[in-house]
């Protein structure tokens, strides 16, 4: 089953990036917006700093016992 | 045509009609009756200043009606619509009342054309609104429903100064476009920033919000933040500073949205993140944007109820709020139509195409782009990574399914919410899914001609790619994602401890000086009111002390009266009388 859906993500991040190439953006603001593949990069690299960049600073800082407050 | 009234008396009118009605079967009718009728009634409005009343020397607006007050009264009544749909089998109907008051005082914000109007319903809607919580009736909930309460009052203080400081210079209390420039602006600014949820004035939402019953907090996840959205759109569009607290707001509930353990705090925290979009919207303030602020609030509220609803719906079944008592349960065999409708709404905040949050955050996105903001294009961008990672993937992995680590037994009593709770939901996430592919009924009541095509090819395979590798990157990094059973502290971190501080300095310096000071005053009014029984004393203490002898007045005090020990001999009497004659005979001859 996880087999199954990790091809299925391969396949897609695949099928999204070659669309990316054949449909570029028609009118772009900034010159990112002419990479292909931007986005494709984006999502990966902004999702990983977030999550880690986050638990970082929760774990640093923010998050404290559920009693905190009691 | 038929005769329109001002939308607010109906649900007043409604709400104090329910305790009236003894038939349980008619107050659920009632309750669907008023937004069906109030939806009638917009639809009869036409645009326009209506219902105005003298007061001293100012004129009450009740009803300013125009294409940016009607998209957010549509949205507005038929939210009120669905979230009645969701609490019908609530026996408790104080809670309807309270909901009913709550959604027409947001109206009469909506259609208030005045600043004292404005005020009025403002209070009214966090007063009501704050009975949503307490419902819960638990200490957790009453105690966050008073930190809410008081914090919207303080802001409503705020709002007061301003509005009176506004109207002493400038003679009107007219609610129009504001000068930012002026003291009374930023006064009014600032509480429409609190009730906006604008961090750092934000905190009151994630922390009353995940503490509401549950009906009650699908009402609250609608009306208030985006009621403050629609009077920034009114009074500030285009203020440079909303653009970037918009900005930052989007990726600030997104950072506390990884962290988050409580299941609908999470999505509290992406209220805050959403309604960063529409701030940034207002402080862009193009056409375009805030077209893009006002369709990201509309297609906001219905596709948060959804969301709201659906954890709501956990909760009312299993028992339990939190991702650490859920996860790794199975619990997507038990409640397989609640998930699937779950992720209608995760799809539609996450802008997947075909749902309603393609088409109006993108919108606003594309309005940084075309006034050339790269840095606030990129950082909304982000935001929106953040929120398909923690709403259409973390949430539903953690909550319906996650990772079996051992001990975790399937939770025996979940199973499908009541019927009316599922269709409220399917109702919510059909209007998300009707917007998202038929944009046009939407873009047509927006306050200005839309000219965006959502749909370009190139757009849906950028927003196709962005999702595909944010799942990617979710799948690398799973193990990291479980709930932690930990809590997240927030600005509300200073008015607790400094509460918290407020209360011990009462409590101890304050009272113990409280206490000395009775202790003092209350020695010396035993004491004066022993003296008063026989005052006496005092000449005998002098004269005690003349002679040089020590005489404790305390034995003085204590010792009974007796009118025999100070009686003099009659004979000193007459003597004194005698020598008085004398003298005043001498006198006399003299």
């Amino acid at each position: 089953m996880e087999k199954k859906l990790k091809i299925i993500l391969y396949i897609s991040i695949v099928a999204t990036c070659i669309l990316g190439f054949i449909f570029p953006n028609k009118h772009p603001h900034f010159w990112w917006q002419k990479i292909p593949v931007f986005d494709a990069v984006f999502g990966f690299v902004g999702c990983a700093v977030i999550i880690l960049v986050s638990k970082w600073v929760g774990h640093a800082w923010l998050m404290k016992k559920e009693d905190y407050y009691d | 045509m038929i005769n329109i009234v001002p939308p607010v008396f109906i649900y007043i009118a409604g709400a104090l009609l329910i305790p009236l009605i003894r038939s349980r079967v008619l107050k659920q009718a009632l309750v669907l009756l008023i937004p069906a009728i109030a939806f009638l009634n917009l639809l009869n409005m036409p645009h326009g200043t209506y219902w105005t009343f003298q007061f001293l020397d100012y004129e009450l607006i009740l009803g300013r009606v125009d294409k940016l007050s009607m998209v957010f009264a549509y949205v507005f009544v038929i939210m009120s619509f669905i979230g009645m749909v969701y609490a019908i089998h609530i026996k408790e109907y104080g809670q309807h009342v309270a909901a009913l008051i709550y959604v027409g005082s947001t109206l009469g914000v909506v259609f208030a054309g005045d600043m004292f109007t404005l005020f009025v319903f403002w209070e009214i809607m966090a007063i009501s609104s704050v009975f949503l919580v307490f419902y819960r009736k638990t200490k957790r909930s009453l105690d966050a429903g008073f930190r809410y309460i008081l914090v919207h009052l303080f802001g409503g203080c705020i709002l007061l100064g301003g509005i009176v400081i506004h109207a002493v210079t400038t003679g009107s209390i007219a609610f129009e476009l504001f000068d930012f420039g002026t003291l009374a602006a930023k006064f009014i600014l600032f509480g429409f920033l609190l009730n906006a949820a604008v961090p750092p004035l934000h905190a009151w939402l994630a922390d009353a919000y995940p503490e509401g019953t549950i009906t009650g907090s699908v009402f609250l996840t609608a009306f208030t933040t985006k009621s403050a959205v629609y009077v920034l759109l009114r009074g500030f569009p285009g203020v440079e500073l909303l653009v970037w607290l918009g900005a930052i707001m989007a990726l600030y509930g997104v950072v506390y949205a990884v962290l988050e353990n409580d299941i609908r705090r999470l999505l509290a925290y992406h209220i805050v993140s959403q309604v960063g979009y529409m701030i940034c919207g207002v402080g862009l303030g193009s056409e375009m944007a805030i077209n893009g602020a006002a369709a990201h609030a509309f297609c906001h509220i219905l596709y948060k109820s959804v969301l709201f609803m659906g954890m709501g719906a956990v909760i009312y079944v299993t028992g339990r709020s939190k991702m650490t008592d859920l996860q790794g349960r199975s619990l997507y065999k038990k409640m397989p139509i609640t998930l699937a409708l779950y992720m209608v709404g995760a799809f539609s905040i996450s802008a997947v195409p075909l749902f309603n949050g393609f088409v109006s955050k993108t919108m606003v996105v594309a309005a940084a782009g075309y006034l050339n903001r790269p840095a606030i294009e990129l950082m909304l961008h982000l935001a929106s990574i953040g929120t398909f990672l923690h709403t259409g993937l973390k949430l539903p992995w953690g909550v319906w399914f996650g990772l079996k680590k051992g001990d975790e037994e399937e939770i025996e009593e979940a199973k499908e919410p009541p019927f009316n709770m599922l269709l409220a939901m399917g109702i919510a996430a059909g209007l998300c899914t009707l917007t998202g592919i038929y944009p046009k009924i939407l873009y047509d009541i927006l306050p200005y001609p839309v000219d965006f095509h959502p749909y370009a090819v190139g757009s849906v395979v950028a927003m196709l790619q962005m999702l595909v590798l944010t799942l990617a990157a979710f799948w690398l990094y799973i193990d990291k994602l479980g709930g932690e059973p930990k809590i997240s502290i927030d600005t509300d971190w200073f008015y607790r401890i400094f509460g918290r501080g407020a209360l011990w300095f009462c409590n101890r310096p304050l009272n113990a000086i409280r206490t000395m000071g009775q202790a003092v005053l209350s020695k010396n009014v035993v004491f004066v009111g022993k003296l008063s029984k026989h005052p006496y004393i005092l000449i005998e203490m002098a004269w005690s002390s003349i002679q040089g002898k020590r005489i404790s007045y305390q034995e003085l005090i204590e010792r009974p009266y007796n009118e025999n020990s100070y009686r003099i001999p009659v004979g000193l009497g007459a003597c004194a009388a005698l020598i008085f004659l004398f003298l005043y005979g001498l006198i006399y001859m003299a």
